[in-house]
């Protein structure tokens, strides 16, 4: 078939009857056009065909012939870019970058007269990591020629005209500087923008599936349709005679071994509970049978040709009552030893304890009592790389997986356990990642990738589809959530009651952490002298939970936030000023269930008091924007706590090797998916070493780069990696600096070598170190250097990061809202977080991780929910039913930085991309209460939610309640 | 996506091409066709190569081909000057009602993007509760001209033509030819309203009204329900007779896209509004 693609005449073989234009597209070379839901909802594959933008993945590839295809990569010619991509570069406009060629193609067909109804021209563009905001500044300057004047109608024109535009306070002066004195540019404080910018707006960064690995096979797999079952038979002759059928799997092909797709730095912190193919299903959709095939026509034609008898088994939904008498029970033969809790209840998890004394009694002395039960949803990560890799052979014979993961070291050795191989027979890596939020703390497909790859010993690819996300991943685990609080009649608190029950679905993953995860800060940020929790998690036959940003305690502190609030009403008291009276001060004992204080958690810094005034101050300030006539106005404020790594030891290798031509390659293992460590780490390269951008290389998330990484989860992107990336520059620097003074001393290098003076007054040159004004030739350098500090790139230093100590840092959350009672709609007219991360090492980003988590918080407490039958079958099962916040959906929200500086973390920084999540929910929660009257008990507060609890209540419109 | 279960993709020119051999299905725009596995279908039989014109006008009325790009009505609808409108007559100037065009397809979840490529009888074919276009047809009393698999043809109002949420009166292998709006109807005042679960997300309930040049109002309710509800009054109804007959139409439904006691109380909700746009319309 001929036609025009980026100006370029093409003859392609001729499409296949079903074929979209987005595989053609790809199969021509054009990796830049991304698939995130296949299906037309996210536009992550829009390309222009004769102009006019489309979603590639829907067209129909036949209809495209004689005719003119514009990808993200042909918006310009040459190696230029579009005006809305290089504002998008300029301007932060991605995190993850995997949505961003769609939404760079969709805005270069817009014009001046298109920016007041943005809402509605890029309402089909998810973006799952930013917010919209710097997206929506981008194609303001882009297509208006600049966000002040081009965009009159621009929704945030008007904001940022209005008088609390959101603005970050100051970082800290940060205290390292160039040896020459002033501040270093490119370093840590400099809003350094991502390194590969001009690439990923043109799709042209690759992501795991951007690559061509010739000969891949396709694996897809048969789900259960049964949400608890017997394999009895399983024939799949039908479905060998496909042509093109490789080889197909069962659970007799497969280990004996159980395993936890979940992946924590010690297995034994999760259960073993899963096998890679069983023959005992708990939950539809889970995988029976893989297929694997030449092209993926086959393995889905052969899937259907799979005969399965199960036996069904009796199954149970509800979490309260598969912990009942008589439930039916999913893994009976599972016990502690496998660290499942209790299996005849299907309890997985249990904490049961507290300190201070009898809790009912402390209440019943109390002068005030609150209290709720609250209720969070299943929530799905979306983010828009689904899960998948690619595995293969190596010319060694090595196991090589390439991965959409955030724990490539995690996944080599699990598998090397499964699979009964030398660690060092398996690498695995992550080019870049388009998007976590911890769905990619799993295993989902490496091991079926890696089986088949062994099995057949050629290339095998296992890429989910959207509707493969919302079957068989994991979402939030949904939580009931009781608070009771007892208080004085001046507001301090006498007694906390927590009770939790978690639904961890048919499997374990992240069940146990995550549950007690949930039940720590959350209630440790509260000085109370009675505390008393009960939680359980369990196991129930709907698709399983996992780990989601803020790991629990986004749905505990919830109810304890809005129980909070309620002890605010009923006392009259502010609800800033009641955190005031309440909240830990530094240097207090944090504790949960014991009276001891948690020992691994130091005080390194502390920013809470900053950020409840700034988060007051702001929404005292207002924003200038009205609500709608008639509608009721509520403010609500939360805050949230979290340590700035996970508990029991978070470890990074890195080292940083100078190459002979003055180049420094930096070697970390965590990924980079949106976080924004990739930038960061070369920020502190360069204040470390003194060195700009342009002589520094930075690999990453590679098991064959450095001996171990725990990887990037629990927000340890700075403070474990970026510490050991720090001290690995160090140490090469003092490294550099002894050796070139042994050179021009004619001496010995070890006088000097351990003073950090020394390693100061030496300068890294382009050309060699500098000495005294002396420039020591790279080479002499590295000819002086001990055999063992050599590598074949250069010298190179290393450094083992044992990270066993937790800082804390805080976020508060507040917003004012508007409510039609009639309908239940809920506008956020002001949206504003206060975030103490310590030292700010770089402002633009740090504020995109914090708008993206309030943006994921906002889309969390007002839209998104994975609705089931009551059965186990998931019926929002697609973009189209399953609510990822569009640009209309999510306000601006002010972003604020407490001045701190950690004395943990390095240059002073705290960690600052989970926690931005977990106060918002609360804030919107509590807002609507003060509007309405009415509480919503149940997350999403959503229109139906909302409308039904204002008409009990009788609500009605016009009221105005404030926060403070 | 790639629809791998598809081993063929024909062209239809005459009407003798549109008799579907077993596992044939036809399309238009292909937007909800590629979007979705199609495990029962194995062709394809392509509606857009029959040559039908995407807008007609005559005394009668408005005729939309069954295969006129969404994007078509909506940019003839604005009396905007593209691509696809440019060999078309502009309206005329008395059709007011063309205005719930626009509005009716900002009513569904997809966007312009999407627009261009689905067309007006794929998405009342689709029969879709949140169809958009059946919401236009129904507010404007539009007629479904269908052709049998027979040979003969039929109307029925599109209003009858849902059967349910995606199911629909259509008999195997009867076709939906165009959709007929009358001059009548498309010369009211007119004003559509919508509400979702979020913003501009899938529609959980749209309510249509229009005065006629008598007088009469006709409300229409989609969406909210499994098949159109269509209200006539003699002239504006009063609040509470309106509120009432809306709660007490048949067919509120639960899905992802809201629960039926919502779409219920939400509908009547958007009737009242409309009923306001109407009152101020004809004041």
């Amino acid at each position: 078939m001929r036609l025009t693609i980026n100006d370029s005449a093409v003859e392609t073989p001729a499409p296949a009857p079903g074929q979209c234009l987005r595989t053609l597209l790809r199969e021509s070379g054009h990796l830049e056009v991304k698939k995130g839901c296949d299906a037309g909802d996210c536009g992550a594959c829009s390309v222009l065909l004769d102009g006019e933008a489309v979603h590639s993945c829907i067209v129909p590839a036949g209809r495209a012939e004689g005719r003119s295809v514009t990808t993200a990569a042909g918006l310009a010619p040459g190696d230029e870019l579009h005006p809305v991509q290089e504002a998008l570069v300029e301007s932060f406009g991605f995190q993850c970058g995997f949505c961003t060629p769609g939404m760079s193609v969709t805005a270069s067909t817009l014009g001046p007269e298109d920016l007041g109804d943005l809402d509605r021209r890029m309402k089909g563009n998810l973006c799952r990591c930013t917010g919209y905001r710097p997206i929506r500044e981008a194609i303001c300057a882009g297509v208006g020629g600049g966000a002040g004047d081009g965009c009159g109608g621009c929704p945030t024109a008007a904001l940022a005209s209005a008088p609390a535009a959101p603005v970050e306070a100051e970082p800290e002066p940060v205290e390292a500087v160039d040896p020459a004195g002033a501040p270093m540019s490119g370093g840590v404080g400099d809003s350094v923008r991502p390194p590969r910018g001009r690439e990923i707006v043109q799709g042209l960064e690759p992501f795991t599936f951007d690559t061509v690995v010739p000969g891949t096979l396709t694996l897809r797999v048969v789900g259960s349709p049964h949400a608890h079952a017997r394999v009895v038979a399983i024939d799949t002759t039908a479905a060998r005679a496909v042509p093109g059928v490789v080889v197909i799997l069962t659970h007799e092909d497969v280990p004996r071994r159980r395993y936890s797709t979940a992946r924590h730095q010690f297995r034994d912190d999760d259960p073993d509970d899963t096998r890679m193919l069983d023959d005992v299903v708990r939950h539809i959709g889970q995988r029976v049978v893989a297929v694997v095939a030449e092209t993926a026509a086959a393995a889905a034609a052969a899937c259907a040709l799979v005969r399965i008898d199960y036996e069904v088994l009796p199954a149970v939904f509800e979490p309260e009552a598969a912990r009942s008498p008589g439930a039916p029970v999913l893994h009976p033969e599972l016990d502690e030893s496998d660290r499942v809790h209790e299996s005849g209840r299907n309890v997985v998890a249990a904490l049961h304890g507290g300190y201070g004394g009898d809790v009912d009694a402390a209440l019943a002395a109390s002068a005030v009592t609150v209290g709720g039960t609250w209720q969070t949803s299943r929530v799905s990560h979306a983010q828009l790389e689904t899960h998948g890799s690619i595995g293969w052979l190596d010319d060694d014979g090595r196991l090589v997986i390439r991965s959409s993961t955030q724990v490539p070291f995690l996944v080599r050795d699990e598998l090397a356990l499964l699979l009964d191989l030398p660690r060092e027979r398996v690498r695995v890596f992550a080019a870049r990642v388009g998007g976590g939020f911890g769905g990619k703390q799993e295993i989902f497909t490496e091991d079926l990738v890696a089986l088949a790859v062994l099995r057949t010993s050629r290339p095998v690819a296992y890429e989910f589809s959207r509707n493969d996300e919302f079957v068989r991943s994991s979402f939030r685990h949904p939580m009931r959530v009781s608070v009771t609080l007892g208080a004085g009649t001046d507001g301090v608190l006498t007694a906390m009651k927590i009770d939790v029950l978690s639904d961890t679905g048919a499997y374990g993953n992240h069940a146990i952490g995550v549950m007690f995860h949930g039940c720590s800060e959350s209630i440790g940020v509260y000085r109370s002298p009675v505390t008393r929790v009960d939680a359980e998690a369990v196991y129930t036959n709907n698709v399983p939970s996992g780990a989601f940003r803020g790991y629990g305690l986004g749905q505990v502190i919830l109810g304890v936030e809005s129980a909070m609030d309620l002890l605010a009403q009923e006392l009259g008291i502010d609800p800033f000023d009641l955190r005031r009276l309440n909240a830990v001060r530094r240097g207090d004992p944090i504790h949960v269930t014991h009276p001891d204080h948690e020992e691994d958690i130091v005080w390194g810094s502390y920013g809470l008091d900053q950020c409840l005034d700034l988060a007051q101050a702001a929404l005292r300030r207002g924003n200038g924007v009205e609500a709608p006539a008639g509608w009721a106005v509520g403010e609500g404020m939360a805050l949230s706590m979290l340590s700035t790594m996970a508990p029991r030891g978070h470890f990074s290798d890195a080292s940083a090797t100078l190459r002979p031509d003055g180049v420094v390659v930096l070697d970390v293992g965590s990924a980079e998916f949106g976080n924004g460590t990739s930038t960061v780490h070369r920020q502190i390269a360069t204040t470390v070493l003194g060195i700009g951008g342009d002589r520094l290389v930075l690999r990453r998330s590679d098991t064959d780069l450095v001996g171990h990484d725990t990887g990037a989860f629990a927000s340890s992107g700075i403070t474990v990696a970026g510490r050991a990336l720090h001290a690995a520059c160090t140490k090469l620097r003092t490294l550099v600096a002894g050796l070139a003074r042994g050179v021009v001393g004619g001496g010995e290098g070890d006088d000097v070598f351990a003073g950090d003076v020394a390693a100061d007054d030496v300068e890294l040159g382009p050309g060699g170190a500098i000495v005294d004004g002396r420039t020591v030739p790279w080479a002499d350098v590295l000819a002086a250097a001990a055999p063992e500090d050599l590598v074949t790139d250069g010298l190179r230093a290393s450094v083992e990061e044992r990270a066993y100590v937790r800082s804390l840092a805080f976020n508060v959350h507040a917003v004012r809202v508007a409510v039609d009672v009639e309908t239940g709609s809920v506008r956020v007219l002001q949206s504003v977080q206060a975030a103490d991360a310590g030292v700010v090492l770089n402002p633009a980003q740090c504020r995109g991780q914090v708008e993206g988590g309030a943006a994921q918080g906002l889309g969390s407490a007002l839209l998104e929910e994975v609705m089931t039958d009551g059965a186990g079958t998931v019926t929002s099962s697609v973009f189209r039913f399953y609510r990822v916040p569009q640009f209309a959906d999510v306000p601006t929200t002010e972003v604020y930085f407490a001045r701190t500086s950690d004395e943990l973390g390095p240059f002073g920084a705290k960690s600052m991309s989970e926690s931005p999540y977990n106060p918002v929910a609360p804030a919107v929660g509590n807002a609507i209460a003060r509007a309405t009257g009415a509480r919503v008990f149940t997350q999403p507060f959503s229109r139906d939610r909302v409308w039904r609890a204002a008409a009990e209540a009788g609500a009605t419109g016009g009221a105005t309640a404030t926060a403070s | 996506m790639d629809v791998t279960t598809i081993s063929s993709f024909r062209a239809a020119r005459t009407r003798a091409d549109l008799a579907l051999a077993p596992g044939e299905v036809p399309i238009a725009g292909g937007t909800w066709l590629m979007s979705e596995p199609q495990p029962r279908t194995t062709g394809f039989v392509d509606l857009t190569t029959m040559g039908w014109p995407d807008l007609e006008v005559g005394p009668e009325g408005l005729r939309i081909g069954a295969t006129c790009p969404i994007a078509t009505l909506v940019e003839w609808a604005q009396g905007r000057q593209t691509r696809r409108t440019t060999s078309l007559a502009t309206p005329p100037s008395d059709w007011a009602a063309l205005a719930l065009a626009p509005r009716a397809a900002d009513a569904l979840l997809a966007s312009f993007k999407i627009w261009t490529t689905a067309t007006v009888g794929g998405n009342v074919c689709r029969t879709y509760a949140a169809a958009a276009m059946i919401s236009f047809a129904v507010a404007l009393d539009g007629v479904a001209h269908c052709w049998a698999a027979d040979g003969s043809e039929r109307r029925l109002p599109v209003a009858d033509l849902p059967t349910g949420d995606t199911t629909n009166a259509l008999a195997p292998g009867e076709i939906l030819r165009a959709v007929e709006i009358p001059a009548a109807a498309l010369r009211s005042r007119a004003t559509l309203r919508r509400i979702a679960l979020a913003e501009l997300g899938r529609s959980g309930s749209v309510v249509t009204g229009r005065v006629d040049a008598d007088g009469a109002v006709v409300v229409g309710v989609t969406a909210a329900t499994s098949r159109p509800v269509v209200l006539r009054y003699p002239g504006v109804p009063t609040a509470a007779e309106l509120r009432a007959d809306v709660e007490a139409a048949e067919g509120y439904y639960s899905d992802p896209m809201g629960p039926a006691d919502w779409r219920r109380a939400v509908s009547a909700t958007l009737a009242l509004r409309v009923r306001h746009d109407l009152l101020q319309e004809t004041a």
